[in-house]
């Protein structure tokens, strides 16, 4: 393991990411099993530190703690004393006091984990959950995980591709890739693992600065869909549209939108994904989220897969080399 | 030793290695074992075979040939991987996980575990745990091809290739034709014989 911490997807090496793709590709059994649970982290305890709403976030990482046995403790900002004014670094004490062995954080504010990470406030190794618009980077994993098992391990093949990388695959990332956290880790960790990707948006949703991301830009969603090994849907952040992004929901949906007749000008192995939760009928139609290409709910069983590899691969082992 | 990312690696075999058991030994004591299953279990109907990774999954594919041949009827063998139960885990930086392949139910079935080497038994009692958690088998035997001793736990094994006397300043190493090109038991270190 060459990272303590998994703060960004810009932190993994290629190797480091497929580890995570194999480790994870291992522990996808253990949910088909009559005992979903290994005792490998029996004694470990890990925070989920929730300064933001979510749902399948949280979820999947509780549900991945809890199949490698370790303790787990939510903590979400609401009903709890930040919203009595503590600070992140009150509460990050609070934690260390309890002995967090990981802390789990998702904060409205982007480097909320880097800082949690490097202010020597807890020991604990700091996985980031999602903060701000900056970085997802277990989405990103487990969004390459699903994209591996089918592009490359052939659906769901015996070893799902195992050891490989997405080497030439094309992928194509459509919507609001300004304030998604989800598209900027998977821009990063996709060209780590060598796949190419086109960022489809409207000029006001793409970010100051994409062109130094490692990615190709584009407005013309029709004319990405006929390469695409991959395309993932974006949702539309109604709760960060604060200026007009758009001129109407009609309009986005019919430019930027993917229906059947959009879906059909992909190739016939390409997959759709979205990294949820969606807005059916403004990016993403009904038909098309419910069809045979959509891997949207092998996607959230992915996720507890990733989640546990990344978790085992943080915690698991000893913390120093030297103890050999 | 940092954990290898992939596949088991060939070792180069240093200048005091002595070979114990050479290409035909290894084949032979396999063949003998593969009989002995039968024997004891009066056929091949409830067994299961089960490898250790990495070397005890080839091992158990060659038995499981084996016993194909001499049973008239196609057997698999599957593959445990113990990782994630060993307990030594917390020693060394996060392992590799290896594949694990149960090609049937082991609920009361004889499940036969192989593995190259059998030391201080702690893999094996991992491998215990493992199975304890996919099924109820209703016996579960142990096939090694070497057994050098130093037991630290109460586990012995029902099939051994080779009983192999050795100091604790000795090395066992098992190379196989699938993963190290040749297939020889040596013993490197410790004084000369």
């Amino acid at each position: 393991m060459t990272f303590t911490h998994l703060l960004s997807a810009a932190d993994l090496s290629r190797e480091d990411a497929v580890r995570i793709l194999d480790t994870a590709e291992e522990l996808l059994s253990v949910a088909s099993r009559p005992i979903k649970k290994l005792p490998t982290l029996r004694g470990r305890t890990v925070v989920n530190l929730f300064f933001e709403d979510s749902t399948r976030t949280r979820i999947s990482f509780e549900a991945a703690a809890k199949r490698l046995s370790a303790d787990v403790i939510n903590f979400s900002a609401k009903g709890s004393s930040v919203s009595k004014g503590e600070s992140l670094k009150d509460t990050a004490l609070t934690l260390q006091a309890m002995g967090a062995d990981a802390v789990v954080v998702r904060h409205h504010h982007s480097g909320a984990p880097h800082r949690l990470a490097h202010a020597q406030w807890t020991q604990g190794a700091v996985v980031n959950a999602g903060d701000g618009t900056h970085e997802h980077p277990t989405q990103a994993l487990l969004d390459a995980f699903t994209m591996r098992r089918h592009l490359v391990g052939g659906g769901a093949g015996p070893l799902g591709g195992k050891g490989q990388s997405l080497e030439g695959k094309n992928i194509t990332i459509v919507g609001d890739v300004l304030h998604s956290r989800v598209a900027r880790s998977n821009a990063l960790l996709l060209d780590t693992l060598g796949a190419h990707v086109t960022l489809v948006a409207p000029p006001t949703l793409l970010p100051v600065g994409v062109d130094h991301w490692p990615v190709q830009t584009s407005y013309d969603l029709d004319a990405a869909m006929e390469k695409s090994d991959a395309v993932m849907m974006l949702r539309v952040q109604r709760e960060r549209m604060n200026a007009a992004f758009f001129p109407s929901a009609r309009e986005y949906s019919r430019r930027y939108g993917l229906d059947v007749a959009r879906m059909n000008r992909l190739p016939d192995h390409a997959i759709v994904m979205h990294p949820g939760p969606m807005n059916r009928g403004m990016e993403i139609n009904a038909d098309v989220a419910d069809s045979d290409r959509s891997v949207i709910v092998e996607q959230v069983t992915n996720g507890v897969a990733v989640r546990m590899a990344v978790l085992y691969l943080l915690l698991g082992g000893a913390a120093e080399e030297e103890n050999e | 030793m940092v954990a290898p990312s992939g596949a088991a690696r060939p070792d180069p075999v240093p200048a005091d290695a002595r070979t114990v058991l050479d290409e035909n030994d290894i084949a032979r004591a396999l063949t003998r074992i593969t009989h002995e299953i039968l024997e004891r279990n009066r056929g091949s109907a409830d067994v299961l075979l089960l490898g250790i990774p990495t070397r005890g999954v080839h091992l158990a594919h060659r038995v499981a040939r084996r016993m194909s041949e001499v049973e008239g009827r196609e057997i698999t063998a599957g593959s445990l991987d113990v990782t994630m139960y060993r307990d030594d885990l917390r020693l060394k930086p996060a392992r590799s996980l290896e594949h694990t392949e149960i090609p049937d139910d082991i609920d009361d079935r004889v499940v036969v575990l192989v593995d190259d080497v059998l030391y201080s038994g702690r893999t094996i009692r991992a491998a215990l745990d493992a199975l304890n958690e996919l099924g109820r088998p209703r016996l579960v035997q142990l096939a090694v091809l070497v057994d050098r001793g130093h037991r630290e736990l109460p586990i012995r094994a029902d099939f051994v290739g080779k009983n192999l006397p050795t100091s604790l300043a000795e090395k066992v190493k098992v190379t196989l034709v699938e993963t190290d090109d040749v297939d020889a038991v040596t013993i490197v270190g410790g004084a000369p014989a």
